[in-house]
Formats: structure tokens, sequence, C-alpha cells
């Protein structure tokens, strides 16, 4: 555990590129397959410097993550880059049968992920890819929250024996973590201290997870003890993470850039009850309506997902309780 | 009365007489297998099955090197069936080969058996899971990418329905595999002319399908998809030629060689009664007899 200064960083997406071309340096079996996507993934600098490890398949989805199922069978080390829009709806069947069911350890990158696109609208949104992921098995979900989940994410799904999806946004992102922080794929990281007791646990993954962190300083600042969860992996789910966390406060909120359907909220729900862990709960996203139009940023706040917005949802779930 | 009158074995080909003899044994024995595993599960894809097994026998017999010792290696030739549904004459071909006893085959379709009604890599001798169509060839692109990427001399070949062939994917993969100049590829189409509907060509016409595979930038080549001989003579001559994808559209008939399921489209996914199961190993029974009696008159 460990908060940097929360000062503003690159990218997740600069961050993701950089890293690649770090790790092809060594490995000549990594290879970046794209749909027309070199620049939206800043991968250009990537394909000028390693031209024999960038695969240009067009704008053609389905074609881009058959051939990444086709090259990985081979032993190589692809990572399929597209925006998560159009990589997790148009070719979810190759994403299911040719490589989650077929078994083939592609690592499947979702930029521009969530609401990134704004105002381009819902076309250019993904706010349905942890859903659909979800309700298909093997193939590992992450979403990191800064630039450091993100450099580590890359470098472990090099070698990931599964199928990994990993999608992220193209803000600037705040450091969150310390460089020496520890990372794991499917270990939630807490980013508040050590506590017995919380008033709130807030549980949040990729891009809502720095608001999140602010809005429980807010809350703090107020004499509202707080526990925050990184969540980065939705599979593996950190079960231990999320029942310490909860059994250790009185209330739970998740935040996610993603459908308020099937996404985070919906499997902390599913397994707080399950286990009869069971806490007042809000699900902050983006509700099931017709997307407001706007920036990312315009939408957070519309929908709540800011440090003001979180911190006055604890606030109610806090004063209906006490009722 | 079936049709194996017309199994005449021509000398085509520089492939010794016996060799093309044994082949159509194949040929036959794949067909029992087919029939008989189909008969006994009360499921399967029958007319696919029996349209496509030739191909399959040439190129596992005679045109591909992969066998049961050298699957787990990158370097040899990879089939992919993106028919999946056809996969009854896969199992056959690969229980002959010795991937696995034919005995598993009395599973097929049971609870918690390997052999489902489609390809999977649960099974020795399948590196792709289909069914879904318009998948086969996309992946069939990425590992002839790979073994050019990596210099190895593998070729990569699928085969696919013709119903198969409405599928955009298809389409998206065909321009891919002419753009990387993959002449490692061969995609095979079974042109049985019959999906689950009826005509191919009345639930959705793609003719012509030369001239569109050849705008496509593929060496297309025609082939009598049930005739070994003519296979053979056809795919030992890869690639067709340099530097482009090779397709060959292969002429077949659903059903092929049980004369009451020739050309029906209701045999896409029937299952024998038990009165059409002994005629049909009765028909087997006798192709096999006059193979046998052919012996020395080509």
């Amino acid at each position: 555990m460990g908060i940097s200064n929360l000062e503003i960083g690159k990218t997740n997406l600069d961050t993701f590129a950089q890293t690649l071309m770090e790790l092809a340096a060594n490995d000549r079996d990594i290879l970046v397959v794209t749909s027309d996507s070199r620049g939206s993934g800043r991968v250009t600098p990537f394909a000028e410097k390693y031209p024999d490890q960038i695969v240009e398949i067009g704008i053609a989805e389905q074609n881009l993550v058959g051939v990444s199922a086709g090259l990985a069978s081979a032993g190589k080390k692809v990572f399929v880059v597209s925006p998560a829009c159009f990589l997790t709806a148009r070719a979810l069947e190759q994403i299911k049968n040719d490589v989650a069911y077929s078994d083939h350890p592609v690592k499947v990158i979702g930029i521009s992920a969530g609401v990134s696109y704004g105002a381009l609208g819902t076309t250019h949104h993904s706010l349905h890819d942890f859903a659909a992921l979800q309700a298909i098995n093997n193939i590992d979900i992450v979403a990191p929250a800064d630039n450091f989940e993100t450099t580590q994410a890359i470098r472990a799904a090099v070698h990931h024996p599964r199928p990994i999806y990993i999608r992220f946004g193209k803000k600037p992102m705040p450091d969150i973590h310390a460089p020496n922080a520890h990372f794991e794929i499917g270990k939630a990281i807490q980013l508040t201290p050590e506590r017995e007791r919380s008033d709130v646990a807030l549980i949040a993954t990729g891009e809502t997870v720095a608001p999140t962190y602010l809005a429980s300083r807010e809350l703090e600042e107020q004499g509202i003890t707080c526990c925050v969860l990184s969540l980065h992996s939705l599979r593996p789910f950190d079960e231990e993470s999320v029942r310490q966390a909860a059994e250790r406060s009185s209330m739970v909120i998740t935040v996610e850039e993603h459908s308020v359907n099937g996404g985070l909220g919906s499997r902390v729900a599913s397994f707080l009850m399950q286990a009869k862990i069971f806490r007042p709960l809000s699900i902050v996203g983006i509700p099931d309506e017709h997307t407001i139009t706007g920036s990312q940023v315009e939408i957070f706040n519309h929908y709540g997902i800011s440090p003001q917005g979180l911190s006055q949802n604890a606030l109610n779930l806090l004063e209906k309780e006490a009722e | 009365m079936n049709n194996y009158s017309s199994m005449t074995i021509k000398k085509l080909h520089p492939l010794p007489v016996e060799k093309i003899k044994i082949l159509q044994q194949k040929s036959l024995l794949y067909r029992r297998t087919i029939v008989q595993m189909i008969y006994r599960a009360k499921a399967g894809h029958t007319g696919g099955s029996l349209s496509c097994v030739d191909i399959l026998n040439v190129l596992y017999n005679h045109i591909m090197n992969i066998t049961p010792e050298n699957f787990t290696e990158v370097n040899r030739d990879h089939y992919i069936h993106s028919k999946g549904h056809s996969v009854e004459a896969l199992y056959a071909v690969l229980a002959d080969k010795g991937f696995f006893p034919i005995k598993l085959l009395d599973h097929l379709e049971k609870h918690s058996s390997d052999f489902i009604g489609h390809p999977t890599r649960s099974v020795l001798g399948i590196e792709q899971n289909t069914g879904a169509l318009g998948h086969g060839l996309s992946v069939a692109v990425g590992m002839a990418l790979a073994a050019k990427k990596d210099g190895r001399p593998d070729r990569i070949f699928t085969v696919m329905g013709d119903g198969e062939l409405t599928e955009g994917s298809i389409w998206e993969a065909s321009a891919s595999a002419a753009h990387y100049r993959l002449d490692n590829l061969i995609a095979i189409i079974d042109r049985n002319t019959l999906q689950i509907t009826g005509r191919t060509a009345d639930v959705m016409n793609m003719e012509p399908l030369e001239a569109k595979f050849t705008a496509f930038g593929y060496a297309v080549r025609h082939v009598d998809g049930n005739n070994v001989e003519e296979l053979v003579t056809l795919l030992e001559n890869l690639p067709f030629e340099p530097g482009r994808p090779n397709l060959v559209l292969a002429r077949t008939v659903k059903g092929k060689g049980i004369s009451f399921m020739e050309d029906q489209v209701q045999w896409h996914h029937r299952v024998p009664t038990e009165a059409e199961y002994a005629a049909a190993l009765l028909e087997l029974e006798q192709a096999e007899k006059y193979l046998e009696k052919a012996d020395g008159h080509f």
C-alpha cells in the first residue's frame, strides 16, 4: 500500500504503449495486432521501431481477433489493440470461441474504454464489456487505475497463461500508487491504512479509482472513515479482499466506468449476498438509460462519479442508515 | 442403388494405383465409421460429414504432415475444421490415424464426453475449437502468418462449408490472406450446394464464387472433392501460385456414398433409422467388395 502524490501523470494509454516498447526490445515474439488503430493505440512508434512485430488487419474486428488467436496458437505473445467498444462487441464471438474457449492466451487490449470517447456517443462507448466478458469463462479481466497499475498489468500479461482483457482510457491519470507498490493480477490493492473498522468501504475499478480515492479523503476530513480498494481485476475476483473490506465496514459503495448492470457492482453484490455479508450497498456507474452526452469528465460528474458525487453518495447512505 | 459403379480408377496420376486404392478403401472405412457413430449416438451431421470426408482422407493420409507423434510441435502442417458441425468426418479420420482409440467414438455426444458435436482441443489431433461458422479462416490466416514470420515451411489447411460463405468474417479473412501473400494457406470449400434450409443458391446466392475468390486475390482451383485421385493430383502441387493464398472449390455431394442420402437436404443432420442404417452399411459393403474386385482392372 502506498499513496503517491496524486499528481497528474501520463495517460494509461501512453503508459501501455511505452511499456510494450520496452518489453518488445527483448522479446521478438511479442506482436501487436491492430485494426487501423495504431494511432489511437499510440503504437505508431512501436510499429516504426519493430515493423516485423506489428500486424495490421484494417477495420475488421472479427478477423482481427481470429487472426490473433491463430498467431497465439503458434506461440506468439499477441496484444490485440483496438477500441474497447468495437473489440468487445463486434468481435465478441471471436473472443468467446477463438480465444477463450480455444484457450489461446491472447492479450485483448481495449483502448479508450468506458466513456473515454465522451461526446462521440454510444457507438464509441464500452459500458458492456465487463458484463459481456464476465459471462464468458476463461478470460481474465483487468482495468488498471493508474500508470503504475497499467505498467504492471501489461508486464504481467506477457507471460499470463490465460486469455486476458485489459481496458483503459486516454485521459492523463494521477499517480495513485507508489512505484514500489505490490501488483498482482487478481489481488485488489487497498489504498487506505489497515483498520479494524471503517464507516464505508469504497470499491472501485479502473479510472474511477482516482475520484473514489479523492472522495474518501473528503469523507475522512468529515470524520467518516473509509476503506478504499482498487479492484483492478474483475477476474480473478479477489473475494478475500472484498470480504474483508465489507466485513470491516458498515456499508459498501462500488464505482465503475461501466453500466450498473453486470459489472463490478453486480459482481460485488452477488458475492456479498452469497457469502451472507449483508451491507447497505450503492452501485455507482452509468445507469440503464441513454447515456448523457458530453466529455468523459462531464459524464462522470453527471452520474456522480466524482469526488463530490461519491462523498455525497456516502453521506446519503449513512443518513439513510441512521434513520 | 449406390453410385460406386462410377468408381473406376483412371490413371491420372503417378501415384501408384495401389496407393489410390488404399485411399479409396479408407474413404469407405470412414463413411462406415461416420454412419455408425451417428446411428449409435442418435445425433450428428451425416450429410456434410459424408461430403467432406474424401478431402480429409487425402489431406491426412497423403498431403499433410500431421501425426500423433508430431502433434505437440509447432513445426508441422496444421488443420482447422471450419465447418465444425461435420466433426464426425474428422473424428473418423483422426481415430484411424491413431490419435485416439476408435472405441471412444461410442461416447459421441454423451454426457461429459470430449467427443461433442463440434471439434474441440480436448480431443488429441484437433487444434482449434470451431462450431460457429466463419471463424476458421481467420484463425488459419493467423497461423499462416506466424509460420511466415518464423520462416517455417508449415502449411495451414482449412475446410469450410459453402453455406458458411455468407459469413462476413470469411471475406475479412480473405482480404488479409491475400494482403499478406499467404501461399501457405489452403482454404478448401466443401461445395455440396446444400445447407440446412435448402440449396445454397436459394438461401443466399453467393455465385459467382470463383470470380469472388479470384477478385479477393486467391489462386482458385476446381476439383471433384469426392475423388481422391483428383484431390491428390491437385493438392500435391501447392502452392498453386507463389504469393497467393490457395482456394479449392471442391465439388462434392452431400451424403455422398449412401444413395438415399445423396443430395438430400434432410440428411443435413438426420439420424438413420434402423432400416436406413442397415441399408447404408449394405451399400458400403457392396462398394468395398466392388473396390476389392477392381484390383488389377484399372
